[in-house]
């Protein structure tokens, strides 16, 4: 029984299709990933990414297809349902709590997810230290977010998604945009955050982040996967280089 | 610890304006005060029943004045009906209120910004439109309504339904504060913020919004009810009123929506500004008045008076250090 749970996927995408009008954003896509696997999610601009994990998250819902979490059926599940059995994720685009601090925003998480809702304020205020400890924040806990850097927004957003206890984080483009030092510093937590036993998909653009990252890569454009496998697999596949180079 | 202290201080706070309240019935003679007070009171419910909704989770609402109506007429068709007596009357003011709100909210919340706003105006003319159709609560002439006799220890109806609007305030603030201080105003406070990124921190959105919307509304529709009963008469044009839902926006915002105490004293700084303006010129320019101070609060002071409270502290204590 135990070795038929390990074996099983923590999540299972199944023919997953999502459509915007006449555009086809997500066609058909399934595969499974693994408890404990660091996941690259790459492909052009536009390729369906993050639809793809807007499905995953639930602020989409899919046209066809299933969702399965841990061997549950949660297609039809609202985010913040999805989120309460353990699937977080950051934004491509920081979306902080604004008008509060960085501990507050992580509040929120414990509020609404954990059982630590009943916690004393002591004990909440702790786990909450801990998070930020972990995410390199703890100076930040007091700061309101509006006075946060790119960097620590970024780490602000994964250190929200930690709080909520995921089984599976799914970091929407958590580079983008920052300087070479500052791409390792997230890098690096991320992979810290994989071996405390946490599924990572991880969506980048950044290709040696992905490539240090990852154990399987998946390749995407128009909404399809046209390639998976191990990163120097995916790398050295032609219908890659065509789609990142043209042809 | 500091929670607890401050708790039994605000229900020390409570029970002391309750006290001066009742004791100003007992030793004021004119009429006038509690006639004008009334009027204050009741905007001070409505405006922190407005902040909510409105000001907690960031949704305006421009349906108060169909609440307030909706407390209006559930009161005038109890005492047609069944003779009801005023704290029955209030009572069946909130439920349908909460059941109300429960249905808006169902209808609207899904719309975000401009769009919900709207759709609350729209909502309004819906039931303006029904009540005046409806014979039996006097249609669009409007109803009389007879006041029983007073309930001692009070000497007029007037002190009296002073005196509920005093109770009803307390019970107002009393939910606005739990809400803000408790999960659920953290929650709200998340939805306003960024709504996308609450419902994947496992907030449930759309659930939070609807408990606003039925609190909010019961709230509003308890503030209408002796409304009836004050003026002894009831008609949809003056009952619905637009001014009851642009009064409880403007007193909210220029009293700063982050505490619970800003909608109390935007309500408490504009309702006796209106009172005094409508003694003393007319009450014409009431409505003047409000659009004035509405844009030179959104320009000079976003965060209202709670916020320029704040800014003015910080500055003192950036300056002692």
């Amino acid at each position: 029984m135990a070795v038929a749970e390990s074996a099983s996927p923590l999540l299972r995408i199944n023919a997953v299709t999502k459509r915007f009008g006449g555009f086809v954003a997500v066609n058909n896509v399934s595969v499974d990933i693994r408890p404990g696997e660091r996941f690259g999610l790459i492909g052009p601009n536009g390729s369906g990414k993050t639809t793809l994990i807007n499905c995953i998250s639930g602020a989409f819902r899919t046209e066809a297809g299933t969702v399965m979490f841990r061997g549950d059926d949660i297609s039809r599940l609202p985010a913040h349902m999805r989120t309460r059995r353990g699937i977080a994720r950051s934004f491509q685009i920081p979306r902080p709590f604004r008008s509060m601090t960085v501990a507050e925003n992580l509040l929120v998480a414990l509020d609404f997810t954990s059982l630590h809702g009943f916690a004393s304020a002591v004990q909440r205020r702790d786990i909450v230290m801990s998070i930020l400890m972990r995410t390199g924040l703890a100076l930040k806990a007091d700061v309101p977010t509006g006075n946060l850097s790119q960097v620590e927004l970024r780490k602000m957003e994964l250190a929200r998604a930690m709080a909520t206890h995921p089984k599976l984080l799914i970091s929407d483009e958590a580079m983008a945009g920052l300087a070479g030092s500052e791409v390792d510093e997230v890098l690096d937590l991320l992979m810290k955050l994989a071996s405390e036993d946490i599924t990572i998909i991880m969506i980048e653009h950044i290709m040696q982040a992905v490539m240090r990252f990852s154990e399987r890569v998946m390749c995407l454009d128009a909404g399809k996967i046209i390639a998976i496998g191990t990163p120097a697999e995916v790398m050295a596949n032609k219908r890659v280089q065509e789609a990142y180079l043209g042809t | 610890m500091k929670s607890k202290s401050t708790g039994v201080r605000f229900w020390i706070g409570a029970i002391l304006f309750l006290a001066a309240m009742l004791a100003a019935t007992q030793v004021i003679r004119n009429e006038y005060p509690f006639f004008a007070g009334y009027i204050i009171l009741q905007f001070v419910v409505l405006a922190v029943a407005w902040s909510i909704l409105g000001g907690y989770a960031g949704y305006v609402n421009f349906g108060t004045s169909a609440f307030f109506g909706m407390g209006v007429y559930t009161a005038v068709f109890l005492v047609k009906a069944t003779g009801a007596p005023l704290a029955v009357q209030i009572a069946a003011a909130a439920g349908v209120g909460a059941l109300l709100g429960f249905a808006v909210g169902l209808l609207t919340l899904r719309m975000q910004g401009i769009f919900f706003s709207i759709a609350t105006i729209a909502l309004t003319i819906i039931i303006e439109t029904t009540v005046t159709n409806w014979r039996f609560v006097g249609g669009a002439a409007g109803i009389q309504i007879q006041r029983p006799p007073v309930t001692p220890p009070f000497d007029t109806y007037v002190q009296m339904l002073f005196f509920v609007q005093a109770l009803l305030v307390v019970l107002a603030v009393a939910i606005a504060r739990y809400i803000q201080r408790s999960w659920i105003g953290r929650g709200l406070q998340a939805i306003k913020d960024d709504e996308l990124a609450a419902e994947c921190t496992g907030v449930p959105t759309l659930r939070l919004k609807l408990l606003a919307c039925v609190i909010s509304g019961a709230l509003m529709c308890a503030a209408g009810a002796p409304a009836a009963m004050y003026f002894q008469y009831a008609d949809p044009s003056s009952a619905f009123n637009l001014n009851y839902s642009v009064s409880a926006l403007a007193m909210s915002l220029i009293g700063g929506t982050a505490h619970w105490a800003g909608p109390v004293l935007g309500a408490i700084l504009l309702g006796v500004t209106q009172q005094f303006l409508a003694v003393t010129i007319s009450s014409e320019v009431n409505v003047l008045i409000l659009g004035i101070m509405l844009v030179l609060f959104v320009v000079a002071a976003p965060e209202g008076l709670i916020g320029l409270i704040r800014k003015i502290g910080n500055w003192r204590a950036g300056r002692a250090t």
